[in-house]
């Protein structure tokens, strides 16, 4: 009789015995040795039974439907390649937004499978833990479909062949990079309120959803797989990083602040780094679903928004940064664009000027801002460009200590005017964007001193190949410096148009048109 | 525009990414294994350190004792990435979800007889808390490892003991209730005869080198424990009490035959230039997990147990030599 | 009250689930999107395995949506009859 009151258990009860149930107080060895790393940050956990699992699903359930989101993926990852579905797309111009999405966005989702491996086996609740490995193991597959999926935009087409090398060198990518490392290096509460909580709940829907829209509507069936079935992972993860930090705030009181410092700080990490995506939206799209600002104002403003009211009841307060990201939502992605359009000989895609048809778009979906501060700036590089004086920027840009993006943002209150922060730290001057990245900074110098600045590193030499010597007669150290990117000069850079991206996608478009 | 794109022959401009063309020596063809693999982890220029580790970058060789020329040499046999990973597993849950299906259906837990149920219980659901102890050192070489050939499978290694944790979870559940699981982890906690593998299990989650902890969890404690429980045991229940039990662990007994193979090809590779390293863990060890076994053995096998645990030993020692140890 | 919100991919599968969630709540507004389609609700909603059953013709695990989800806002509070996504405030 006993087995069939057994058969009676529900999906809670049966999960808490197949995940914490399997869990106990070691006593060979002292608990806080064996998980050494869970107190330092502060955070007081007097009951982690009290975890709430968010997802409820054991591994015999994951394998069973993972897999068949792995097929289905594949097959479609395969019919595209077979049938040049990269000749499908709206135009070659939307194809350098993948080449950001490898070479800025892959190499974070493996930080992240490795991250949560960390995290996963450190943390002293088993509940969390099991949680995070299944996160863990969700992110090599999100950066590994990212691969396989750009694998073939690879064979034909450049900026794409060496992504691993680049991440640890370029200088824009080390704005993505710089943020999974500051995450990774954190504490493990940090780190799920940074990946967890912040890119996982509050950001990442900005990046899968309307982006990944975005490329379905040019035609990119590839990227539309990946990033669909990427994001059905998401989903866990969300909700993951919503309970973490529910758990902690229900533990103790003395949580509060800690949890309230770092999603100030995270958030406006994250609202850094999605410039890039703001940019990849309105200016490489060829097609357009919605604006960043449209977008911004869904998936942070109401969805966030929704959140922190709905954590208002423990006290949580909307990051302070919201109120300048509610300003730059109309700014950043054309202070962005200009960025890259200049210096666009030192970047591994391609950047062109927005056609008229295009301004008059982004002239509709920015109204206050994008008319009266870029469009004459714009005109001004399209009309130069069209008189052969494509204007490149050859100088080095200051870049911000903390989010690692040049000094591109403008002042909150003053849009024709760069915004400038600094702080003295043991006798040095350090740089910022803005009052936010300033502020991180002053709270933790002696990790971001430490910053690997791309720039700096250039000054200081380092980004040469062995046996380069700078003090040749001739020596040109933008040439030099891009042979250390793995940048092909000529191929992976500067203007679109006239690339051989270009050329290539035309010729083998009118190749497919005939017979 | 409506183009039919297939009929277009182009020729591709390159075959693979550079950091598999350099590994291979040659821009060829490279299969989904080595693109989602080769060089995927970053190596250099770290902008911070580990608050936890400060001793240390975040991916650093120097956190095993290991010597490694290159760390890529770590291939998995089985060409595991995450796709063919989950749906390798996938098939294997599917026949076990068949097999806990049937014995479920045609009542045979009920009809089991309940002197080899005790038994089955006995020694199998304190077992669960073994394959959670290699979960746990499983992610932690994911995690504190170098290079993606070795931390991957070892990721997908940590997963499948979660797995087996609770595929043994519902014998438990199938065979009698949620209190036996209770049961099964007082003796885990307290019974004498569980003692030094629970030694084994939670000094195994201290150790600093995460390889020596390869060695100690997935060689040398898996090496006796696998063959012990699912290969003898499971062969003594049949004999006494028909096969049921033996259909509710065969998720169990096919991933071991599997993952050997890498377990196996990973050693290879380490010892190959660090000898004396290696087989000074695997010895230690192998000592160590020949204790920790030995009463499960007693209590598993009876009678059988010390000629069982003698060529157990022997079967470990020529596999160790054939992977080029010397204990 | 703030809105929660589940988008799918848009399959032969995934029209039964979005009938299912309209029919079993009136607050739910469908959203049409390129290849995804996402539906708001205010305040809370709920997803029952009984009425996609019927739409759908077959027994349904809940747990199957997870391979059609792309993204969801709110709550989440899961049993094996009712997925239920909620704001409290």
């Amino acid at each position: 009789m006993d087995v069939k009151v057994n058969k009676k258990l529900g999906l809670k009860e049966r999960y808490a015995l197949m995940t914490r149930g399997l869990g106990w107080d070691t006593t060979y060895q002292p608990m806080d040795k064996v998980f050494p790393y869970d107190k330092f940050e502060g955070i007081k956990i007097h009951d982690w039974d009290k975890w709430e699992d968010p997802f409820r699903m054991t591994m015999d359930a994951y394998w069973k439907y993972q897999a068949e989101k792995e097929r289905k993926l594949y097959a479609i990852i395969d019919a595209f390649a077979q049938n040049n579905g990269h000749l499908g797309v709206t135009d070659a111009r939307y194809i350098n937004t993948l080449k950001l999405f490898l070479t800025g966005i892959s190499p974070l989702e493996y930080m992240a499978h490795r991250g949560f491996a960390h995290v996963g086996r450190q943390m002293r609740g088993v509940g969390p833990r099991v949680a995070c490995l299944m996160q863990s193991l969700d992110e090599i597959r999100h950066a590994q479909t990212q691969i396989h999926s750009m694998s073939n935009y690879n064979k034909y087409y450049n900026g794409f062949h060496d992504p691993m090398h680049m991440i640890e060198r370029v200088w824009y990518l080390s704005v993505p990079r710089s943020f999974f490392d500051d995450a990774y290096t954190a504490g493990p509460f940090e780190f799920m309120i940074a990946i967890g909580f912040s890119f996982e709940y509050v950001l990442t829907n900005l990046l899968f959803v309307p982006f990944i829209s975005g490329a379905a509507y040019n035609g990119d069936m590839g990227a539309m797989t990946f990033g669909f079935s990427a994001q059905s992972d998401e989903a866990r993860h969300m909700t993951l990083g919503l309970e973490c930090i529910k758990f902690m705030l229900e533990q103790d009181p003395d949580n509060l602040p800690i949890v309230q410092r770092w999603i100030d700080k995270w958030t406006w990490r994250g609202t850094r780094v999605l410039t890039l995506v703001g940019m990849m939206m309105d200016y490489m799209l060829p097609k357009r679903v919605m604006s960043w600002k449209e977008a911004w104002e869904i998936y942070f403003e109401q969805n966030g928004g929704a959140l922190f009211n709905d954590l208002a009841r423990y006290g949580i307060t909307v990051p302070k940064c919201a109120a300048q990201a509610a300003l730059d939502k109309e700014h950043v992605s054309h202070q962005a664009w200009a960025t890259f359009y200049q210096y666009g000989a030192a970047a591994d895609f391609h950047t062109w000027m927005p056609s008229s048809s295009e301004m008059d778009w982004l002239s509709e979906k920015y109204p206050n801002t994008f008319d009266k501060y870029y469009r004459p700036r714009f005109e001004y590089f399209a009309e130069q460009h069209k008189a052969g004086n494509r204007f490149y920027n050859l100088t080095l840009p200051m870049l911000c200590q903390t989010c690692q993006i040049p000094m591109l943002f403008t002042e909150p209150a003053d849009p024709t005017k760069i915004c400038y922060r600094e702080s003295d730290y043991k006798g040095e001057k350090y740089h910022f964007c803005s009052d936010g990245c300033k502020e991180i900074f002053d709270h933790e110098p002696e990790k971001y001193i430490q910053a690997w600045l791309p720039v700096h590193q250039i000054h200081q030499g380092n980004c040469f190949d062995p046996g380069v010597d700078p003090a040749a007669p001739g020596f040109n150290p933008l040439a030099a410096v891009l042979d250390h990117y793995h940048i092909n000069q000529g191929r992976d850079n500067m203007e679109f148009e006239g690339s051989e991206d270009q050329r290539n996608f035309a010729a083998w478009r009118t190749m497919a048109a005939k017979n | 525009m409506q183009i039919d794109l297939r009929t277009v022959s182009i020729k591709p401009l390159r075959q693979t990414f550079d950091q598999v063309a350099r590994h291979l020596g040659a821009d060829k063809p490279a299969s989904r294994y080595l693109e989602g693999t080769i060089r995927v982890q970053a190596e250099s220029n770290f902008h911070y350190r580990p608050l936890w580790d400060p001793d240390h970058e975040i991916f650093d060789p120097s956190r095993t004792a290991l010597k490694i020329k290159d760390w890529y040499a770590f291939k998995d046999p089985r060409q595991f990435y995450y796709g063919t990973y989950t749906i390798a597993r996938a098939r294997m849950q599917e026949a076990a979800e068949a097999d806990f299906d049937f014995v479920e259906s045609r009542g045979l837990a009920d009809s089991y007889p309940a002197a080899a149920k005790g038994l089955a219980l006995e020694v199998l659901l304190p077992l669960r808390h073994v394959a959670w102890g290699s979960n746990m050192n499983n992610s932690a070489m994911a995690a504190y490892g170098y290079g993606t050939a070795i931390t991957q499978p070892c990721l997908y290694q940590a997963m499948d003991q979660l797995g087996i944790a609770q595929y043994l979870t519902r014998v438990g559940l199938l065979l009698a209730d949620a209190e036996a699981l209770d049961a099964a982890k007082q003796a885990w906690l307290e019974d004498p005869k569980w003692q030094a593998l629970r030694r084994y299990v939670e000094d195994s989650f201290v150790m600093s080198d995460w390889f020596e902890q390869f060695v100690a969890q997935n060689l040398a404690l898996d090496g006796f424990l696998y063959p012990l429980i699912y290969t003898y045991f499971d062969n003594a229940l049949t004999a006494k009490a028909g096969p049921t039990v033996s259909m509710l662990v065969r998720f169990q007994a096919e991933w071991y035959a599997e993952t050997v193979k890498w377990v196996d090809a990973s050693i290879k590779v380490a010892a190959a230039d660090n000898k004396d390293l290696v087989s000074g863990w695997t010895r230690a060890w192998r000592d160590r997990a020949v204790e920790a076994v030995a009463p499960l053995a007693a209590r598993a096998l009876e009678a059988e147990a010390d000629a069982v645990m003698a060529e157990l030993t022997e079967q470990f020692n020529a596999r160790a030599a054939k992977l080029g140890l010397a204990l | 009250m703030s809105n929660v919100f589940i988008a799918f991919q848009r399959t032969e599968e995934t029209r039964c689930i979005i009938d299912a969630i309209l029919e079993d709540n009136p607050n739910a507004v469908l959203n049409e999107q390129p290849a995804m389609v996402k539906i708001d609700a205010e305040g809370s909603m709920t997803i029952k395995r009984a009425t996609i059953e019927e739409k759908i013709g077959r027994s349904f695990d809940l747990q199957e949506m997870q391979i059609h989800l792309i993204t969801l806002s709110g709550h989440i509070d899961e049993t094996d009859d009712e997925f239920t996504l909620s704001w409290q405030h």
